[in-house]
């Protein structure tokens, strides 16, 4: 607490001040792309929210373990803390994505493996948050969470590659993304590298704020416990 | 092991369970399919091995909430998790009674409906051996959906929620080895894939359904 106490200020400074110069830079600065116009520009939205979305996951595993093997209460805070950020993110992503691929595509949503994939994420998330909702006991509800969440990543991994065989057996030609980090020229480069890097720090900024709260209404509660005690 | 897979059977027979109700569901839901869709042959054929596997898949989710709910309720589930068997394998044995009384009444009574969809004729092998290999999965899946929310008040919605996601691999190659079936293609590696995906399910899931179980019962 007293650490992230002193980092926070600074954290949401810098947070903020690569937030706002890398979309700014990205929406006002950079020319248009010579196909798709100004839409491009979603690009600084929809592939950091993307990368947070995966990552907001891979953050929730990394302290589901560590719950379930040192169990450090703060761990399943942060990843509880986590979750509902990883949601809102994959809902940005995908929600970017839709009006992006209308101009483009001319449709907002197409059965594409990497689509699907965030879908499936998106119903990781609800069923995560549901379940710790659904139990009371606060250490049980962490435990079960923990669960699913492992399980979770396998079948998510699974799905992943089970889509990818999917459509390449149904139909060849729908490879509809676009491979973005491959021809994407430096003047997009590095105003999304500025985005990406404040997403990444804005989720922590988040988590963290989060976390502390939980922490926070865990001691209201142990405090409630013991005045009705005495 | 075996006096505890004859007792469940027996008493999902017995008393009133989903053993005919899942099927009928089946049976109900492929009949409304053609009233969604319109009265197009041809179009039913070509989404009969989806609709077929979805229609499982869901008759199988009904059923779920019952493999461990009856057996918190009046204690049985404590004895057996007291009992000397290990509670992996009085896991294995409950999903596997759930697939004995849902899974394989499911996959005989499959082809029969295909008739009802217009299925290609080439496709009911594939159909009924992708339903063999591809529902142990679904009720061992179930199983752990069943066990993170034993014990819950409002169990039965949250369990759907958090296990049709977990169905989405089995779903998709399950599907995709009767629709290649169905248009002559080799379904070698959908069918490899979903027998992959059930043995590793089998191998796994009951560790981590048992560790649920031990939480939910503290």
């Amino acid at each position: 607490m007293s650490t992230s106490q002193v980092i926070l200020p600074w954290l949401i400074c810098i947070t903020a001040a690569c937030l706002v110069v890398g979309l700014v830079w990205g929406f006002f600065f950079t020319q248009d792309d010579f196909r798709q116009g100004s839409t491009v520009k979603i690009i600084y939205l929809h592939v950091p929210s993307a990368l947070m979305a995966i990552n907001a996951w891979l953050m929730m595993l990394v302290a589901s373990l560590i719950w379930l093997i040192r169990r450090h209460h703060v761990s399943a805070l942060a990843a509880k803390a986590a979750a509902p950020i990883g949601l809102v993110m994959t809902l940005i992503a995908l929600f970017t994505g839709a009006i992006w691929g209308k101009p483009i595509w001319n449709t907002y949503w197409a059965p594409d493996p990497r689509l699907m994939s965030f879908m499936f994420l998106l119903f990781c998330y609800v069923g995560y948050i549901a379940l710790w909702e659904a139990v009371d006991d606060v250490d049980a509800a962490a435990d079960m969470t923990s669960i699913l969440c492992l399980v979770g990543s396998v079948f998510a991994l699974l799905s992943r590659y089970a889509f990818i065989f999917w459509d390449r057996g149904l139909h060849q030609e729908a490879s509809l993304s676009l491979d973005k980090e491959t021809n994407i020229a430096n003047e997009f480069y590095y105003p999304l590298l500025i985005c990406m890097a404040g997403f990444v720090l804005l989720f922590i900024t988040l988590v963290l704020v989060r976390t502390r709260t939980e922490i926070r209404s865990r001691r209201i509660r142990a405090l409630m416990a013991r005045e009705r005690m005495a | 092991m075996i006096a505890l897979l004859l007792r469940d059977v027996r008493l999902a027979i017995r008393a009133g369970g989903g053993f005919g109700l899942s099927l009928m569901f089946f049976l109900i839901l492929v009949n409304l399919v053609p009233f969604g869709v319109g009265p197009n042959n041809e179009l039913l054929s070509r989404i009969a091995p989806g609709i077929l596997w979805l229609g499982a898949l869901l008759a199988c989710l009904l059923s779920l909430d019952r493999i461990l709910a009856l057996d918190y309720e009046d204690g049985s589930l404590d004895l057996l998790a007291t009992a000397p068997i290990p509670l992996e394998g009085v896991v294995t044995m409950k999903a596997l009674a759930h697939w004995i009384t849902t899974g394989l009444p499911l996959t005989l009574a499959a082809p029969t409906l295909g008739v009802l969809l217009n299925l290609p004729g080439s496709a009911y092998g594939w159909l009924a051996i992708s339903l063999l290999i591809g529902t142990p999965a679904l009720s061992i899946i179930g199983t752990f959906g069943a066990s993170l929310t034993v014990g819950l008040k409002r169990g039965g919605l949250l369990l759907s929620l958090l296990v049709l996601p977990l169905y989405v691999p089995t779903l998709i190659y399950g599907g995709e080895v009767v629709r290649r079936g169905a248009e002559g293609a080799s379904t070698q590696t959908a069918l490899m894939m979903l027998g992959g995906i059930t043995a590793g399910c089998m191998a796994l899931i009951p560790f981590a359904a048992a560790a649920a179980i031990r939480v939910g019962l503290r």
